[in-house]
């Protein structure tokens, strides 16, 4: 690793003060990505904004059917919060299969977001939920802010402050890990909130995530496992890599929809 | 360089390290903890696993300033005096190592398991509560028989003194 110069903020403007001063900051969340990505020199910022520390983004708020999750959540407590499983069993349940327990306890919402990497669970759950990132400067839907991949619609100075959405009536998570790396090789979550079905999928498409038409028009009149027998999604656009093929990759969107559909109906 | 400050097993101790001096060399290299291992260093075979605030983290995963004012526990400070903590006792009991590298932070991840488990712990729970820590000698199974061993011990002792 390059050295660095480490920052700790204890509030968000000073942690926006703090990056504009340095030559090529960066923020650092829980920092589960990002350490070993120094680690190997795939990222080398000169210095680093600690948001570990910033107070105003640990909250967790439900209110008249309104979830809000501050930046600063660990995946370990949006899957212990009782809170949030009354409302959504399904966001809790994804926070429970990311990593493992240790990186579980400094990872957070706010990061895996702003990381968007096409592999993680958060951007599926956020692009199904149809919820909001919400940020040091406006308000971005979901489908305005995963841009590409490991790319977003944060501009260089900006930081995801917390994310709300509307609690569905019913939704699912299913997941196919990658046996070594417990990322999604494909992921797909499922809300389904008056009248309306929403399907994203994770660790499958070439460009990150997205929401699958198919699967959204199957279930919009029948919401079941029965709806998507025989259903077949298209493999163009779909991620071949050394896990898996795009074909094998389009046929696990229908069986961990099936799983997802399991637990929303569940 | 930047001084930290943090509590290591009870003591405070203080030291200069750099921006990018991980958690790890500094508990090994400037404090001489070195029953925190080094096993990947690529945050997967859990060898380096510590309890920072009461929590399981990987400390090859962070840096030493992140950890500036926290309260950290290793392998080295788990034990209270000179008897062994009852997860140690009870790998030592069930055989839970073969060569012992992965130990330390098997021992550290499953403290961690079973204060977050005062229900009790099954084994498909333990299992996959250990998913973030690797044994190279595949010892998986007498680990987990350590662990529920030392769950119910842990969970037993506790209700004798309620």
């Amino acid at each position: 690793m390059y050295d660095v110069t480490y920052h700790r903020a204890g509030s968000v403007s000073e942690a926006l003060n703090l990056l504009e001063a340095a030559e090529e900051g960066k923020f650092i969340a829980g920092g589960q990505t990002l350490i070993p990505a120094m680690k190997t020199r795939l990222a080398a910022p000169s210095d680093l904004v600690d948001l570990r520390h910033v107070a105003e983004l640990k909250s967790i708020s439900v209110a008249d059917g309104k979830v809000t999750i501050g930046a600063g959540v660990t995946h370990a407590e949006v899957a212990a919060s009782s809170e949030i499983s009354d409302v959504c069993p399904a966001l809790s349940h994804l926070a429970s299969l990311i990593g493992d327990p240790q990186v579980r306890h400094m990872g957070t919402i706010g990061g895996s977001l702003a990381n968007n990497d096409p592999a993680a669970d958060y951007p599926a759950a956020m692009l199904a939920l149809a919820a909001t990132i919400i940020t040091s400067k406006r308000e971005i839907a979901a489908e305005d802010f995963f841009t590409g991949l490991f790319e977003t619609a944060l501009d260089d100075n900006e930081l995801i402050t917390a994310i709300r959405f509307e609690a569905p009536e019913k939704a699912g998570y299913g997941k196919f890990p990658n046996p070594a790396s417990r990322y999604a090789m494909t992921g797909v979550f499922i809300a389904r909130k008056s009248e309306t079905v929403r399907a994203a999928v994770t660790g499958a498409g070439d460009d990150g995530v997205f929401l699958c038409s198919e699967l959204e028009s199957a279930l919009s009149t029948d919401f079941s496992a029965n709806a998507l027998d025989g259903l077949s999604v298209p493999a163009e656009n779909l991620m071949t890599d050394i896990h898996a093929s795009a074909d094998y990759r389009a046929s696990l969107i229908v069986a961990m929809a099936k799983r997802a559909l399991a637990m929303a109906n569940g | 360089m930047t001084d930290v400050t943090m509590t290591v097993n009870g003591k405070t101790v203080s030291g200069t390290v750099e921006g990018r001096t991980l958690l790890v060399q500094f508990l090994r290299d400037s404090l001489g903890l070195t029953g925190t291992h080094v096993g990947c260093e690529t945050s997967q075979c859990g060898a380096c696993t510590i309890h920072m605030d009461g929590r399981s983290v990987k400390s090859c995963s962070m840096l030493a300033v992140q950890a500036d004012g926290a309260a950290i526990t290793t392998i080295e400070g788990l034990s209270d005096g000179g008897d062994l903590h009852p997860v140690q006792a009870a790998f030592k009991e069930h055989h839970g190592l073969q060569c012992g590298f992965c130990t330390p932070g098997m021992i550290m991840a499953a403290t961690d398991m079973i204060r977050r488990h005062p229900e009790g712990l099954d084994e498909k729970t333990v299992r996959e509560e250990l998913e973030g820590n690797i044994c190279r000698c595949t010892g998986y199974h007498n680990i987990v028989k350590a662990i529920m061993a030392a769950s119910e011990a842990m969970n037993s002792a506790a209700n004798k003194a309620a």
